[in-house]
Order: C-alpha cells, then sequence, then structure tokens
C-alpha cells in the first residue's frame, strides 16, 4: 500500500524544528530513518497531517566520548554506531546488540533516536539502554531541556516520556567500568526479525566473584525489563553454573510474557531463563579473560 | 523550506534535486511518493522492484549515499541532495558487470524478481568487504528474500564474484 497524503518540512535548525511540534502537537510526527514510521504510513496505520524529518537539522549525528562515557546524538544511525570503534570500547554491550536489528540495508538508515522513541517491545536498543542506565536528553520549545534516566523513560507498549511536541537529542552513556565482560544473546523466529526474547547481560569480576552484573530483556513484556533483583542475587556469587541457573530461575518466575503468534507465554518465559543463563555464562567468561589482559599487562602474571 | 507558522498542505508538490546512477535528476513529487515509486514511474526506472512494501522482503533495495537502503521506506523527498543508485547504474545497457557476469555463470536466479535488491546489497557488501566469507554473504543476505532457488545459487555466485572482480561489480 501507499502513504496517505500528509505535508513534508525539513527544518535547517532544532529551533525551527521544535516550533513546528509545538505549532502543530498531535498532528506532526518525527521523521528519523524512517524505518519504522513508514511502514506505518505504507499500512496506513499512522496518519500524520505533518512530517518533520529531522534529517537537515545539524548536530543531532554525534558520536562522542564526552566525561569518560559517550554522548550519542539522536540521529546516528544503527549502522554508523554498529562500525564505530568508540562504541565498540565505550558500550560494548550496544556493539553486540546492534547486527541484531533487523538487516544492513534496515540499519544504514534506522536511528538510535527512532528506536528509542518508537519503543518496540522487542527492540534491542530498549533493552541495552536500560542494562547501562542511559540517560535521554529532550527538548521542547516551550520547556527546554531535560534529561530522563532510562528507566523512567519506557512507560509501556510503544510508548514514552516524550511529549508530542519533544525531540529526543541525545542518548548519554555513564562511563562502563573497565574489565566488564558483556553478551547480547536473542531467539528469533529468522535471523534479523524481531527478538521473541533477548538479553543483555554484563558481568565484572573481582577476586573471582562477581562484583557487578547488569541484566536485562526485551520481548517479555511491554516495555524493557530490568532485572534488578537477579543482579543483586548475584552480587558476591561465584561466576559459576548454579549461581546464573538461580539467577535465570528468579527472571524468569518474575516475567508474564505475552503470548503470539510466535511463540506462547510459557514457551517465552523458558527461552528468558536459558537466554539469561547463557548470556551471564558468556559475559562472565568474556569478564574473567579481560582480568586476565589486565593482569598481564601490569605485569602481575610473568 | 519554510519555517514555522506557515500553513502546511498534504497536496503540495515537493521540487527535488538529487543524483541518480551519475545523472542529476529532478523531480516534482508530492510527500508522500517513496523512492521506489519516483524511481519507477517518474524516472522509468523500473528494474527496482516492489514486493512487500514493509521493509521485509529486500527487492527494492538500492544504494543510496553508497548504502543499502529500501527504497520502499525511504520517501522521494528524503533523497534531495542524495546520490541513489539502481540496478540500471551497475553496467551499461547491454552488458553485465562482473558481478552480473559472475551470478549469471552460477545460475544465481531464476524468475528474477528479487534480482534487482540482491545485486545491490551484494553490490554494497563487496565495496565494503571485497573477499567475504561465505558466512559474512549470508549475513548480508538475511534480508533478502527469493522464493525461488533456495539461496545456494546466490552465495555461490557472490563467492565466485568476490574472488573474480574484488570491490565488485
Ligand atoms: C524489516 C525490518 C526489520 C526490523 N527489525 C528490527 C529489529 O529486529 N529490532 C529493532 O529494534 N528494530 C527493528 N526494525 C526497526 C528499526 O530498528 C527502526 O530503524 C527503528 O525502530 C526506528 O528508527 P528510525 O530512525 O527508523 O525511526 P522512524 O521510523 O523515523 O521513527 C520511529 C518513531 O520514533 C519517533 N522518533 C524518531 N526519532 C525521534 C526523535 N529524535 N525524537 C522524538 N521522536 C522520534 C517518530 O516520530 C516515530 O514515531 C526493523 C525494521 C524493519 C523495516
Ligand atoms: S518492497 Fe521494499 S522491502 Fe519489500
Ligand atoms: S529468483 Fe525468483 S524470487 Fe528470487
Amino acid at each position: 500500500m501507499k502513504p496517505p497524503p500528509f505535508a513534508y518540512r525539513a527544518p535547517e535548525s532544532l529551533g525551527e524544528a521544535l516550533s513546528m511540534l509545538a505549532e502543530h502537537g498531535d498532528d506532526a510526527k518525527v521523521l528519523a530513518g524512517g524505518q519504522s514510521l513508514v511502514p506505518l504510513l505504507n499500512l496506513r496505520l499512522a496518519r500524520p497531517a505533518l512530517l518533520v524529518d529531522l534529517a537537515r537539522v545539524p548536530g543531532l549525528a554525534g558520536v562522542d566520548q564526552r566525561a569518560g562515557g559517550l554522548a550519542l546524538g539522536a540521529m546516528a544511525r544503527e549502522r554508523t554506531l554498529e562500525r564505530s570503534e568508540l562504541v565498540r570500547r565505550l558500550a560494548p554491550l550496544l556493539s553486540a546488540a546492534l547486527p541484531f536489528i533487523g538487516h544492513p540495508a534496515i540499519r544504514s538508515r534506522g536511528t538510535l533516536g527512532g528506536s528509542l522513541a518508537h519503543a518496540d517491545p522487542a527492540a534491542e536498543i530498549p533493552a541495552v539502554a536500560a542494562a547501562l542506565d542511559a540517560e535521554m536528553v529532550v527538548v521542547s520549545a516551550g520547556r527546554g531541556e531535560r534529561t530522563v534516566a532510562a528507566k523512567d523513560f519506557f512507560s509501556g507498549y510503544l510508548s514514552t516520556a516524550l511529549e508530542p511536541d519533544e525531540i529526543l537529542t541525545e542518548v548519554r552513556i555513564p562511563p562502563f567500568p573497565s574489565g566488564m565482560g558483556v553478551s547480547f544473546m536473542e531467539v528469533a523466529r529468522r535471523h534479523g526479525d524481531f527478538a521473541m526474547v533477548g538479553v543483555a547481560a554484563a558481568v565484572r569480576l573481582e577476586a573471582g566473584y562477581i562484583a557487578e552484573a547488569r541484566l536485562a530483556l526485551t520481548g517479555v513484556a511491554d516495555a524493557p525489563v530490568r532485572a534488578v533483583d537477579a543482579e543483586r542475587s548475584l552480587l558476591g556469587a561465584a561466576p559459576d553454573a548454579a549461581s546464573f541457573a538461580g539467577a535465570a530461575q528468579a527472571v524468569a518466575q518474575r516475567l508474564a510474557p505475552r503470548s503470539d503468534l510466535h511463540g506462547s507465554a510459557e514457551y517465552r518465559r523458558e527461552v528468558a531463563g536459558t537466554l539469561v543463563r547463557r548470556a551471564l555464562a558468556a559475559a562472565s567468561g568474556r569478564a574473567a579473560a579481560h582480568n586476565l589482559q589486565g593482569d598481564l599487562e601490569e605485569g602481575a602474571i610473568p | 523550506m519554510s519555517g514555522a507558522g506557515d500553513t502546511i498542505s498534504a497536496d503540495e508538490i515537493i521540487t527535488i534535486e538529487l543524483t541518480v546512477n551519475g545523472t542529476p535528476r529532478l523531480g516534482h513529487v508530492e510527500a508522500r511518493k517513496t523512492l521506489a515509486d519516483f524511481l519507477r514511474e517518474d524516472l522509468a526506472l523500473t528494474g527496482t522492484h516492489l514486493g512487500c512494501e514493509h521493509g521485509v522482503c529486500g527487492a527494492c533495495t538500492v544504494l543510496v549515499d553508497g548504502e543499502p537502503a529500501r527504497s520502499c521506506l525511504m520517501l522521494a523527498v528524503q533523497a534531495r541532495g542524495c546520490e541513489v543508485r539502481t540496478i540500471e547504474g551497475l553496467a551499461p545497457e547491454g552488458t553485465l558487470g562482473p558481478l552480473q557476469q559472475a551470478m549469471w555463470e552460477n545460475h544465481s536466479f531464476q524468475c528474477g524478481f528479487c534480482t534487482p535488491g540482491f545485486l545491490m546489497q551484494i553490490t554494497a557488501l563487496l565495496a565494503e568487504n571485497p573477499a567475504p566469507s561465505e558466512a559474512e554473504v549470508r549475513e548480508a543476505l538475511t534480508g533478502n528474500l527469493c522464493r525461488c532457488t533456495g539461496y545456494q545459487s546466490i552465495v555461490r555466485g557472490v563467492m565466485a564474484a568476490s574472488g573474480a572482480a574484488p570491490g565488485g561489480g
């Protein structure tokens, strides 16, 4: 099918874009990479009166190091982030998750901000944002700038803290502790499909025990799930099969996933537990390798 | 583009300039016209095929500033100022480029509906990675559906092309 008629503007400054949204409110929609919005237009599931294309607003696509962490422009393309050495170094969990998004031709147009603003319950980036405690910088003409923590950003099925007159401009990722091992795993019907279940895990070891753990899931609820209880239960534990199985059970018990065409709730819960176990093991293995590497570099091991 | 405070109208005609297969082109389009429809209807470049029109099949894949993109998920107005490459730009009319030749020799395609999308996606792959492994080829082609071949002959064609012509067709 073809999109219904709409007006189109491609403002060349953020101020101009914001005043268009302020003026047209609910009738307007921001256009980023179009990889979620244009299918909705083609299927006529969305009928905005005005599209405000952010492609020509300068300064929204940066990939920068700031205060030891990352400042990523909302319009940074998924493919650009996937190729970025800086992202691999400062947010390896994001690098690990990006190849799971659709296909190369989708990632070459789709943006970081678009994925977060769209907030598909099975999308990868929102789970990574939750695991990394990312902060969303959001701007409007009337109320200026505010910062929203990932845990407050996702408010439900395809919905976020963004108001219709607001633009997500930047995503800040705090400094990532060195020595963290990461893993992103997912099960999907076909390669490139949205996840039935996806797990983002990060682990840091000290003296052979778990000193820090991060765990977030996608595809198992209306919004990404940060498994704080399971994270806490892992602190001080040995990175072994029993600890991972315990965490997996804790996560699976608390989930109430949807049943749909692709899988029942029971199946999703089972897969979530299995993936949590495997992702924690993989992340711990990498953390141990980092520590060994660190010791070698410091000359602690001759 | 006009600023805030203007009246918006859904049926205004927007003028765009872009480069298609190396040639500067001018278009007058409704905002809702996809790049795929612009190429096919306004520029008569019907080599770009439309299967699903929601990003799943890959038949409409073209290169935009060198990167593969779904032309069914891009509005023509978004391509303003861009360099677009389509299947018609791979080799002069009536001839085959090295990638096309390799695919031809390996009987890579049957009905041909998916062919333009595959060739553009493969062109992008080989430009970035001139000697991909078979796993990398399969990974790069996950977003292109073929209902005839079972993919084996396509992968074989790409492997042959990458050996024969680093950099791609
Ligand atoms: C075939 C196919 C497979 C896909 N598979 C996956 C997958 O496996 N995993 C996955 O996560 N995604 C997948 N996607 C979606 C893809 O990742 C999208 O690119 C992404 O979800 C949206 O990003 P976008 O830049 O294209 O946003 P758009 O489509 O342009 O916008 C999406 C929504 O966000 C709003 N928006 C965008 N940017 C901003 C901003 N800066 N401020 C405020 N609002 C904004 C828009 O108004 C719109 O409502 C797939 C898409 C396709 C077509
Ligand atoms: S027609 Fe564009 S992806 Fe199917
Ligand atoms: S050759 Fe017929 S769809 Fe691919």
